[in-house]
């Protein structure tokens, strides 16, 4: 392959990952800054990673977070599996456009407007704000996330996997769980990791749905953040993108090892 | 004794009125919104019968496979499973197996988990599992490849596994979807034998789908011509090709020519066909056709001689023009355009290296056959 690395495609690479990057770059490296002050370099330390452990009010929203987040992901994981299933499995039932247009609305509907609708349920139906109406608000906000994953799986599914079960004596319920759930479990499990993602960044909604008590981590950073940006916020926020960059690379690196496994297999097996 | 075609073995319960039909599908119709799939059929399968459902795609063969399945239920009619009605009965307790087209491997199960699924569920003992999977295996003789997934195999070894799923449990009945379609040509060939001696071996009943003529006719002890949902012929292969029922079986089953013509009249077993342009062609095969009733004349191109001379002594010779000469080794196919235009095709085996009278290109020559070398169809 004839590449040339023209000044222009230098320059366009190093602009393009700039503008992605260069905040995060900063975040980091400011994070282990000796410096009381967030923008001034004043040697390299890590007491603000000492002193985020003993902030009671991160540790406490991290804590609250990931609960919110396991809980929620995997509500909305069951639930969009079953929209996901009754969308493709069910093709002619009286209204389904409508469902399926009411399952994906989220997707694109602006979050305050999520946020303050969900406000207004809980507050016309009694339920005192706090961690149980915020974990069903995020349940709310994923669940279409997760439909819209599973339903691409099971759109490919070959539905004569099923047929030669239940062919060979499986009823239908086992059928599912045997043959079914197995085989569109990858689909599952990156829609919970979606859920679960998207219910740890979440801003909006939490604001509009939490109470006293259950503070999310966002919640925290941003209400620390209006106070002045501290070292400690930097540190925060390096961990999360440790965490994420993390899981995101096992996930793409096993994603990878099971392919090349794969195709070993495959060529050993047209060998003979 | 003579015979039609050839004998593979002495197995004729359709023959027999006294035998028991073992499936039975009576006057069934299947209705897809308002595309009728399968229209008011009738069809008897007897036990140990090798049956062969052959149609083009979309004709309904795999609607019927699919309603003997339970995967469809028929709109009307009703179809018994030695003699019990199977309407109701959902496909996890019918006592057939099937053998999908696309194999449908469970991609996450090794291949003895595959062959043990069927076996798992009617709950069978653990160690006569053991020993099915492990008889199974060796019958299709993929011993070696007992823990490998679906996705480590070729495909000639996924439709081995497929094939050994489907008769773990012994079933009464096995359905074949097309079950050598995703196979090189070659491979197929291997199979279609195997397919006949594991029937054999096994004395089961198999019903399969096909829209390959050559895949129906070398491996089923009858064909069914299925053509827009309705039964177009039931009969064994030899009779299927030798003596189609109609011009449609005729026409779809191998290669053949056909006169258009009137009968002329009749003497002592011989009729005179006039099939126009001051063609006649006479045949013993007229059967009771009136004369001056419109029939179609059919012929083989195996049993058409091409010659450059009119042979001495024919009953029937046309002349005309060779047109098309295709050279395939075992045998020879000529097309010979007859002076009325018409294209007559012929096809001479080359039995021996050197041919005594050749022909080429634009050579005039004569086409000739026997009286009892085609057939006369009013339908």
């Amino acid at each position: 392959m004839n590449v040339t690395w023209s000044r222009f495609n230098i320059t366009s690479i190093v602009l393009g990952f700039a503008f992605l990057y260069l905040p995060i770059v900063l975040l980091i490296v400011f994070s282990f800054n000796e410096s009381k002050l967030v923008t001034v370099w004043g040697g390299f330390s890590t007491k603000w990673y000492v002193s985020l452990f003993h902030n009671q009010g991160l540790m406490d929203a991290t804590w609250v977070t990931a609960r919110v987040g396991v809980i929620s992901a995997t509500v909305a994981t069951v639930l969009g599996t079953l929209a996901a299933l009754t969308l493709t499995r069910y093709t002619r039932f009286r209204g389904r456009v409508l469902f399926s247009g009411m399952v994906f609305a989220p997707l694109v509907m602006p979050e305050v407007i999520t946020g303050l609708s969900l406000l207004l349920l809980f507050v016309a139906v009694g339920l005192d704000r706090g961690f149980l109406t915020v974990t069903l608000a995020h349940i709310t906000l994923t669940m279409c996330f997760v439909a819209v994953v599973v339903q691409s799986r099971l759109i490919t599914f070959d539905r004569s996997l099923e047929e030669a079960a239940m062919d060979l004596g499986a009823p239908p319920v086992k059928t599912f769980f045997q043959i079914t759930l197995p085989v569109i479990m990858p689909a599952i499990v990156s829609g919970w990791m979606l859920a679960f993602t998207l219910s740890l960044d979440d801003l909006v909604i939490a604001s509009f749905t939490s109470g006293p008590g259950a503070t999310t981590l966002p919640m925290k950073i941003y209400s620390q953040v209006r106070l002045g940006v501290t070292p400690e916020i930097n540190a925060a926020c390096t961990i999360l993108i440790a965490v994420v960059a993390i899981g995101v690379i096992i996930a793409s690196l096993a994603n990878k090892r099971r392919e090349v496994q794969r195709q070993r297999d495959e060529q050993a097996a047209q060998r003979g | 004794m003579k015979s039609l075609g050839s004998i593979r073995r002495d197995f004729a319960p359709w023959n027999d009125p006294n035998a028991k039909p073992y499936i039975q599908f009576d006057n069934v119709t299947k209705k897809f919104g308002d595309f009728t799939a399968v229209n008011n059929l009738s069809l008897t399968i007897f036990e140990r019968e090798f049956f062969a459902l052959l149609g083009a795609s979309g004709c309904g063969k795999s609607t019927l496979l699919r309603m003997l399945a339970g995967f469809e239920e028929p709109t009307a009619g009703r179809i018994l499973l030695d003699g019990q009605d199977l309407r109701g009965i959902p496909p996890y307790r019918r006592p057939v197996n099937m053998m999908f087209q696309s194999y449908a491997l469970f991609p996450h199960m090794t291949v003895e988990n595959n062959i043990a699924f069927g076996l798992k569920q009617d709950g069978m003992p653990k160690p006569e599992i053991a020993a099915r999977v492990a008889e199974m295996l060796r019958l299709v003789k993929l011993e070696q490849f007992a823990k490998r997934k679906p996705h480590q195999l070729s495909g000639g070894q996924r439709q081995r596994v497929a094939l050994a799923r489907s008769v773990a449990k012994r079933p009464k009945v096995l359905l074949l979807d097309e079950p050598l379609g995703a196979l090189d040509k070659k491979l197929r060939e291997e199979t279609q034998f195997e397919l006949m001696d594991l029937q054999q071996n096994l004395g089961l009943t198999f019903v399969v789908v096909t829209h390959d003529q050559e895949e129906a006719m070398t491996m089923a002890d009858r064909i069914a011509i299925i053509d827009k949902g309705e039964v177009m012929q039931v009969a064994t292969p030899a009779e299927v090709y030798e003596a189609p029922g109609s011009r449609f079986v005729a026409g779809f089953v191998g290669n053949v020519n056909m006169f258009e013509g009137k009968i002329a009249r009749g003497e002592a077993g011989v009729a005179s066909i006039d099939a126009g342009n001051g063609i006649t062609i006479r045949t013993e095969n007229a059967g009771n056709a009136a004369a001056g009733a419109a029939v179609t004349f059919a012929i083989r191109p195996e049993k058409i001689k091409v010659s450059s001379t009119k042979p001495a002594g024919a009953v029937n010779a046309i002349e005309g023009e060779v047109y098309d000469i295709a050279y395939l080794g075992d045998m020879t196919v000529y097309h010979v355009r007859l002076d009325d235009g018409q294209v007559v095709r012929a096809s001479t085996m080359n039995a021996a290296r050197i041919t005594e009278d050749p022909l080429s290109w634009n050579d005039r020559a004569w086409v000739s056959f026997r009286p009892d070398a085609g057939v006369v169809l009013t339908r």
